[in-house]
């Protein structure tokens, strides 16, 4: 069957806002797998945040716009497991009952993949061309994991990056605490997951933890940061790019000046 | 049981700030899960079952009038009677008239939820009869006055010393300075006393794991056999049941074991397993001579046909607390009520009201390794959301969610002011956070900053970037 080559990119919002460097990054592994990536303008947010909360009026409203600016590409990728995982898992339920976008919402989400997956599943990407001198460990976030069922596809793609050690945490499975709204409306629950994270992140004994979603990957990054770890925390997609040249999450140009 | 579902974030306060507790936690979500996990991949079938049973459920659920009336005759017709409870008020006052016509002085009880959700020691004890819970871990907060902390493992928030100093304070008789040091003399001393009480007990107080239409027998399932001293030594044996626990056929109940004990325990099969049915019948050399089924509602029914339906799948086993991450961090009681964890959050508001557990639903990150280890496969996230949704639309989400999430709707819905506020914004954060690219504090994120920093942004949107280098749109 043809491959998809013609992608669009859902930025997706914490990407967007806060680390567009993984958002070139993915745009780098799209390209170089012969891809050709849009970036629609008319997007925002996936509406997870509404969603979540039972705001499902402000939820359909979001996916109404994302599906309408999405039409008509042959793939749509988000470097994220929980965004995908909402237009590909949440937004035919949200439409459900709904004889016009409940058709568009189905196939928006037949077309819509997370970006490693992507790579892999569907583009049978065999390896990358990066190299990275360290030993990282990788965080299986939740809805890239149960939703879509990303747990090898990381791994086979990290292992191909020259001088990349991989070291498992125990409980990689278990949720870091983020949540979205949860982590700060029950602080002292999620403060205590994330904590219980970041220790087993540590134990690891790994220079840099790996993960597919921008939530997990700033909440984990800012405890190690408040526990005053040296562990660096960034997107796969910045390794697998061989863009991890930036300052990690939580950390600037002048870290350790302090 | 009273609840204190109420005070949810004070439970949650004093919970974390427990440190034996969250040992026994600690123990807790790393045992059990990996039990699990090696029960599941030895039986290659594991997941087919699953599907078999919440088939089985289902059918029940659609047809569950059906199956209650065929289990009620059947329970006649072997001489047993069975009780229509509409709720917890009328449960107690059933279960105290047969008590009464007993003339019960001591009553044995072997573990049952239904129990708790009818606080029914407290009542038999208001009106002068002694209930004596027989399950080990029953028996130490029965003594220490507290509700369970897991449905399964009701003891689990205790250490062995805490154990040991409740019994010394309560087992009257027995030398101060006895050594109560290794688990093994704890179970003999219960035992020792138990053993008495199995035998002066009046009427025998059990649950049922299933109801069995077919033949009107009840199944209990143990690791300790009290359940099955509870039910053969006293004169009348009472049962307390809720509707959603009738299965069709002896078929079907062995369909359900099979997940049970592998996703409760890891084990293939609990040690006791016992089919009863009816009271002794005359060629018995054992058996109550009454037997009583009281079926309790409680607000069940109205579940029937609902976006909750699916949670009367649920057989209790545990799974899904010993897997949730939440639940490893605040333990059982910070829920408040008789049932904790994610069944508990989804169940508890259905059977004592949204208002007053409106935080369960939302203390929950949705990660979705309940639904992965139910061996039921009952969607609990989703029944997560469908609680927040109707609090939203019932105006019951706090005011500043609501205005937070309004506002952002507002900006998310028109990109083109978006980008271009957004591209502002994050600059000026990236400038304010300097050269250390993350913030310790910020006004107005106490929540995030309490216990982590908060990552800077870059610098311009990705947007902006992408304009800027004439990406392609």
């Amino acid at each position: 069957m043809e491959k998809p080559r013609d992608v669009a990119l859902f930025v997706t919002c914490l990407v967007d806002l806060m680390r567009p460097s993984v958002g070139f990054a993915a745009v780098k592994l799209l390209q170089d797998a012969g891809c050709t990536v849009t970036v629609p303008r008319a997007q925002t947010c996936c509406g997870q945040p509404a969603y979540n909360a039972g705001d499902e009026a402000d939820a359909a409203a979001i996916a109404r716009q994302v599906i309408a600016a999405f039409q008509g590409f042959a793939a749509v990728v988000a470097p994220s497991g929980s965004c995908a995982g909402m237009i590909k898992e949440h937004y035919p339920r949200l439409f459900a009952d709904d004889p016009e976008w409940g058709p568009r919402a189905r196939d928006l989400a037949a077309r819509t993949h997370e970006l490693v997956s992507f790579l892999r599943d569907v583009l049978a990407v065999e390896g990358v061309d990066a190299a990275f001198d360290g030993t990282v460990t990788y965080h299986d976030s939740c809805s890239g994991l149960r939703e879509l069922g990303i747990k090898a596809q990381p791994r086979a793609l990290l292992a191909t990056v020259a001088g990349l050690t991989l070291t498992e945490a125990e409980d990689s499975e278990v949720c870091c605490g983020f949540g979205g709204l949860f982590c700060v409306k029950y602080p002292d629950i999620s403060g205590q997951m994330v904590d219980n994270k970041a220790k087993a992140v540590e134990a690891t004994g790994a220079g840099t933890l790996l993960g597919g979603d921008m939530g997990c990957l700033m909440n984990i990054g800012g405890r190690l940061k408040r526990r005053g770890s040296p562990v660096q925390v960034r997107h796969v997609a910045e390794v697998l790019a061989g863009m991890a040249d930036v300052p990690a999450i939580g950390e600037g140009p002048g870290e350790g000046e302090d | 049981m009273e609840s204190t579902t109420r005070a949810f974030n004070d439970n949650v306060r004093r919970a974390i700030g427990d440190a034996g507790l969250r040992r026994s936690l600690d123990k807790l979500g790393h045992g059990f899960p990996v039990k699990r996990r090696l029960a599941a991949e030895r039986l290659p079938e594991f997941e087919t079952l699953r599907d078999e049973a919440r088939d089985i459920k289902n059918h029940v659920l659609a047809n569950l009038d059906t199956y209650l009336a065929a289990f009620e005759a059947k329970v006649t017709e072997t001489g047993g009677q069975v009780h229509w409870a509409r709720d917890a008020a009328e449960a107690r006052d059933i279960i105290l008239a047969v008590c009464r016509d007993a003339s019960a002085r001591t009553v044995t009880k072997s573990k049952s939820m239904i129990g708790e959700e009818l606080a029914i020691n407290d009542h038999l004890e208001a009106h002068g009869i002694q209930p004596i819970e027989t399950d080990l871990g029953e028996y130490i907060i029965q003594l220490r006055h507290e509700p369970p902390a897991h449905i399964l493992a009701p003891a689990i928030h205790l250490s062995k010393e805490q154990v040991a100093d409740t019994f010394r304070a309560s087992h009257d008789g027995l030398p101060r300075d006895r050594d109560l040091e290794a688990p093994e003399t704890l179970l003999k001393e219960a035992r020792a006393i138990l053993r008495e009480k199995f035998l002066a007990a009046d009427v025998g107080l059990t649950g049922a794991n299933m109801l069995v239409a077919e033949t009107g027998s009840i199944v209990l399932v143990t690791n300790e056999g009290n359940a099955d001293l509870t039910q053969t030594l006293p004169r009348v044996q009472v049962v307390m049941a809720s509707l959603e626990k009738v299965v069709p056929t002896l078929e079907d109940a062995t369909t359900l074991l099979r997940v049970l004990a592998r996703s409760a325990t890891g084990q293939e099969q609990s040690v006791y397993t016992t089919f009863t049915t009816g009271p002794k019948r005359a060629e018995d050399p054992d058996g109550p001579d009454a037997f009583h089924v009281v079926l309790l509602d409680n607000g069940r029914s109205g579940m029937v046909g609902g976006d909750f339906q699916d949670m009367l799948r649920c057989i209790r086993c545990g799974a899904c607390l010993n897997h949730c991450p939440v639940y490893a961090t605040i333990g059982g009681h910070a829920y408040g009520w008789v049932y904790s964890g994610p069944m508990g959050k989804v169940l508890i508001p259905n059977l004592i009201g949204m208002e007053t557990a409106k935080d369960l639903p939302n203390a929950s990150s949705l990660c979705g390794r309940c639904e992965e280890v139910c061996p039921m496969r009952i969607p609990l996230p989703r029944m997560l959301r469908d609680w927040r949704r109707r609090q939203f639309a019932a105006g019951q989400t706090g005011i500043i969610a609501r205005w937070a999430l309004k506002s952002w709707a507002f900006w998310a819905r028109r990109p083109g002011l978006y980008h271009f506020f957004a591209d502002i914004k994050m600059r000026s954060l990236a400038a304010a956070a300097g050269r250390r690219g993350r913030f310790r504090s910020m006004v107005m994120a106490g929540g995030w900053t309490g216990s982590r920093d908060l990552p800077a942004p870059q610098g311009r949107t990705f947007q902006a970037q992408w304009d800027a280098r004439g990406g392609k749109r």
